[in-house]
């Protein structure tokens, strides 16, 4: 009895609440509390229909309240089937009102239940916030919608799309709009002259989605639309071939610029100082795990500062990979120059040693890190899709090589690292201290595959294995663009980038990366010294 | 004199070592020994380091009842470094030189196929927790994971289904090794014989650890733009999905255009990897973290305190290494000794409560029942149920679609006692 009779203040006050807000909502909206509550009542079936119902009031809460629903957002109350917005609170959970937004108590976990949507339900959502918004006074907010709407391709919003394409002001989403109109003109019953028109309208979109629709149509049974879809998706095809090469080769761009990032370390501790570096790739990984701390105390302490975490995390991977490069080179590799197996072997259980440290210290799972905004998304470029992290990557990669460049060029250090690869008895003489130049230029190479690991760790994960899937490719790229020389580094890398995206669509990732190896193979065989061969007598030496 | 001593002291060392061993062996008089044999180093730690730590947790939960036929167990833990052949011996040593009575281990189906020739050879028993390609049954395995039949087509059901979306054009992408060709010729055939047209169904396969997924992802984006509704299957493996969802998240690919349903990832791998970009997209499974009965939440209690870490997540092959350490103590309470002949006997029929508010069954092909779950990916990174098999589904270790293994049936209980008994030619012994 006692159990029964405790909510019921609660409740009291709880109904009062309600109806204060419901008396404060201006008198002329109608109220949507039952269509509100209608989606916590049946199956997904109902569900669906409850959001066709509670679309076509066209309250402006409805978008609102919809987009919770699709978020996940929504919950029941068990007691009295009401629906409310819901966010955790403690163990329980803060109830709002979702039609005026204002707090309405807080229940229990199990006194709601979560109102469950799948993939259906979201498309159905997506289509009906579509028509909400499609006059809303934010442009952005009408773009979208626009889009949606264009997806679903609904022939019962044609006549709402008319009045939106009335009134629409901007040119861009007045394109939109006409296409979503055509696309649900292709799906109506209207006249063969009309789907033509539409036809027409979809065909000069000119891309992918314009395409597949235009192969829906042109499975239609009337013969004019049938010839006109066929036609113009014929036009597309031709146009999308071009483009699938254009992005074939950006792919490549993109692949090769990794390549590039975890070769340019190796290319001057392999390629300049002559050490085979098995810990190479663990020195990426320190690189990413570096990420993974600074943006684990951002997180945790300065949250605002989170797109700011990479240019924070830059320096400190390099430092951190390049003091672990300068120990291992003091404490092994120095007692071990002129000897390249027992330096293969050492630096080979130096790499096992940091990968079980690692895994010891951050455990063997993958850590989370996040894309800053400015790396996240895409943008179009004609009509290939350009991702933002991948675009930042070419062009980080780009800076990196150019700023080596400068430093081996430009600046005495540079000098002094030149001068000892090529005669080092010479540069002794002439009074430059050349172990720790040895120190300092391996230190150099370590802390550059360390920022490496930085861009690395927003495409891959950051795992103890990390390392491991870069260090064949790095040599493999140093070897075929020619030891000893960072442009060789820089043209092997993309090389071999294009060719194995251009190789990939038609023989699959497996065989694409075989017969890149074969290849590699033969081409070492005609030129050993790869693709930029040094010349002169230190080559000898 | 230094000498004598040195030689002294190594005779003292020797009777000390020979006194442990005695005072080891008295000790192993009392207590039952369980072996695991999980990668605790090397690319399989990742996902098999948890399963060490459950079968720990399990045996100390046990430990606390009192233990088995009033001995306490003992875990005997190896480490064989994800390294095939590694597997091998580490199984010898631990049922020859430790003589455990039971070995819990392996994920990856080439470590067990490594190790079966072994426990065939000594008579031992292994559970084995983890969803596999089937087209196996062992006498001396139990196969507490999913077979494909528990998995993989009741996916493909849902996705088929007017609620899971009506696909009608099929990806089944993967990773290149054995799991993913045998699940795909197994699904290949189904969706054949459900009337889908070859040209509706598009194979992929790309290497281990594979990362730059672009072409792939935009070959499915392209396949799936063609006017019918698509979905991919995906058997990729291991670290090749964080790359794999991320570009996807960047494409745009949202699950309600192109929902892709995978079968190889859970809790732990969503752990590293934002998943707002990828609320809504499946994964089939046998339990789910988020499933919502006493038994779970208890689990999940236990474990946090266990573990000392209320972070960290639970997974399917957890419940599977749960259900197969329950059914192995009943079994051995019900045969009242631990020998293997009779413990194989004893285990079949054994049924134990599982994770999901039910109980599974080890049957006579060594598989047992379970219900099937398909959860969708909630931006916390768990997942949430949206659809489950009506009642439990019996692992079928040969699958009804390869014509390989259409007629062969397996069961281990007196007069059969056969792994591969082909109901055509009325033998034991395969096709």
């Amino acid at each position: 009895m006692t159990k029964l009779r405790l909510p019921q203040p609660f409740l009291v006050l709880l109904l009062a609440l309600m109806a204060a807000f419901v008396l404060a909502r201006p008198a002329t909206a109608a109220d949507i509390h039952p269509e509100v509550n209608a989606l916590g009542q049946g199956d997904y079936a109902a569900l669906e229909q409850a959001i066709g119902a509670l679309a076509a009031t066209g309250d402006p809460a409805a978008a609102g309240i919809l987009d919770a629903l699709s978020n996940g957002d929504l919950y029941v109350r068990k007691s009295d089937g009401a629906v409310f917005k819901a966010t955790r609170a403690g163990s329980g959970y803060t109830l709002i009102d979702p039609v005026t937004g204002t707090e309405a108590g807080s229940a229990g976990r199990s006194d709601v239940t979560k109102i469950k949507v799948n993939n259906k339900i979201r498309g159905v959502v997506r289509a009906a916030s579509g028509s909400l918004t499609l006059m809303s006074p934010d442009p952005a907010k009408r773009y979208s919608a626009a889009a949606d709407v264009l997806k679903s391709g609904d022939p019962a919003q044609i006549p709402l799309l008319d009045e939106a394409i009335s009134r629409e002001s901007d040119a861009g989403i007045k394109r939109v709009l006409e296409q979503a109109r055509a696309a649900a003109v292709l799906k109506s019953d209207l006249p063969s002259a009309d789907k033509v028109a539409a036809v027409a309208v979809i065909a000069a979109r000119g891309d992918q989605d314009a395409l597949g629709m235009l192969t829906t149509a042109a499975a239609s049974d009337d013969p004019a639309v049938k010839a006109a879809a066929e036609d113009a998706a014929a036009s597309i095809q031709g146009q999308l071939q071009l483009w699938q090469g254009v992005q074939n080769i950006w792919y490549g761009v993109s692949l090769g610029s990794v390549l590039l990032l975890a070769a340019i370390g190796l290319a001057i501790t392999f390629g300049v100082m002559g050490i085979i570096n098995m810990a190479h790739g663990e020195m990426v990984m320190l690189g990413a795990y570096t990420t993974f701390v600074v943006q684990e105390t951002i997180r945790n302490h300065y949250p605002g500062l989170f797109d700011w975490s990479l240019a924070i995390a830059l320096p400190l991977a390099f430092l951190v990979s390049g003091a672990v490069g300068i120990l291992i080179e003091r404490s092994v590799i120095r007692f071990l120059y002129g000897r390249p197996l027992e330096t293969l072997l050492a630096t080979w259980g130096v790499s096992l040693i940091l990968q079980q440290a690692v895994r010891t210290w951050f455990g063997p799972n993958n850590r989370e890190v996040g894309n800053p905004s400015w790396m996240s998304g895409t943008f179009d470029l004609g009509h290939i899709a350009i991702t933002y992290n991948r675009m930042w990557i070419v062009v980080f990669a780009l800076g990196v090589f150019a700023v080596l460049m400068l430093v081996l060029k430009r600046t005495p250090f540079g000098l002094q690292t030149r001068a000892v690869t090529q005669n080092r008895p010479m540069a002794s003489s002439m009074g430059i201290r050349t172990p720790w130049v040895d120190a300092f230029t391996f230190g150099l190479g370590s802390g550059i595959a360390g920022i490496a690991g930085v861009a690395l760790s927003q495409i891959d994960n950051v795992s103890p294995n990390l390392g491991q899937n870069y260090i064949i490719d790095s040599f493999m790229v140093v070897v075929f663009g020619g030891v000893g020389n960072l442009w060789g580094t820089l043209v092997g890398a993309f090389t071999l980038g294009i060719a194995n995206k251009f190789l990939e669509p038609y023989a699959g990732a497996v065989l694409a990366k075989i017969l890149v190896l074969v290849f590699i193979i033969l081409f070492i065989q005609k030129r050993p010294r790869g693709l930029f061969a040094l010349k002169g007598r230190s080559v000898e030496a | 004199m230094l000498k004598r001593f040195g030689r002294t002291l190594g005779a003292l060392a020797t009777a000390a070592m020979i006194g442990a061993g005695v005072s080891g062996a008295h000790a192993a008089d009392d207590t039952i020994k369980v072996g695991i044999l999980h990668s605790l180093s090397g690319t399989m730690a990742i996902s098999e380091t948890t399963l060490k730590d459950t079968v720990l947790f399990l045996i100390d939960e046990q430990n606390k009842k009192g233990g088995v036929l009033g001995k306490k167990l003992e875990p005997v833990v190896v480490d064989p470094a994800s390294n095939w052949p590694l597997f091998a011996e580490k199984a010898r040593e631990l049922i020859s030189q430790d003589k455990v009575a039971v070995v819990f281990g392996c994920w990856t189906s080439v470590s067990r196929k490594s190790v079966l020739p072994v426990f065939k050879e000594l008579n031992s028993i292994l559970f084995y927790p983890v969803q596999y390609e089937g087209e196996e049954s062992e006498r001396n395995v139990f196969y507490t994971g999913a077979a494909p039949n528990q998995q993989a087509i009741p996916a493909v059901d849902y996705l088929m289904s007017e609620e899971g979306g009506g696909v009608k054009r099929w990806v089944l992408e993967g990773t290149d090794y054995v799991y993913p060709r045998t699940t795909n010729k197994i699904l290949e055939a189904y969706l054949k014989a459900k009337g889908v047209p070859a040209e509706d169904i598009m194979i992929n396969y790309t290497p281990f650890g594979f990362s730059d997924w672009q072409t792939e992802v935009a070959a499915i984006k392209k396949f799936g733009s063609e006017g019918k509704k698509t979905a991919v299957v995906s058997t990729v493996n291991g670290d090749a999905n964080v790359p794999f969802y991320k570009e996807l998240g960047n494409q745009g690919i949202k699950a309600e255009d192109i929902p892709v349903v995978a079968f190889s990832v859970g809790e732990e791998e969503l752990a590293g990897i934002d998943t707002a970009p990828l609320v809504g997209h499946l994964a089939a499974w046998n339990y789910f973290q988020s499933i919502d009965t006493p038994e779970n939440e208890d689990f999940i209690k236990k474990w946090h305190a266990f573990i000392k870490n209320d972070k960290r997540t639970t997974n399917d092959p957890m419940e599977a290494t749960y259900i197969g350490f329950n059914a192995w103590v009943q079994a051995v309470e019900k045969a009242g000794t631990t020998d293997p002949d009779k413990v194989i006997d004893a285990l079949i029929g054994v049924s134990v409560p599982n994770l999901t508010g039910g109980f599974s069954t080890v049957m006579p092909n060594h598989h047992i029942t379970k219900p099937v779950f398909i959860g969708e990916i909630q931006d916390n990174g768990q997942l949430d149920v949206v659809w489950q098999t009506p009642g439990l589904v019996v692992g079928d270790e040969w699958s009804d679609y390869l014509p390989d293994s259409a007629d062969l049936i397996s069961d281990w209980r007196a007069p059969m006692s056969c792994g591969n008994f082909n109901v055509k030619t009325g033998k034991c012994g395969g096709s």
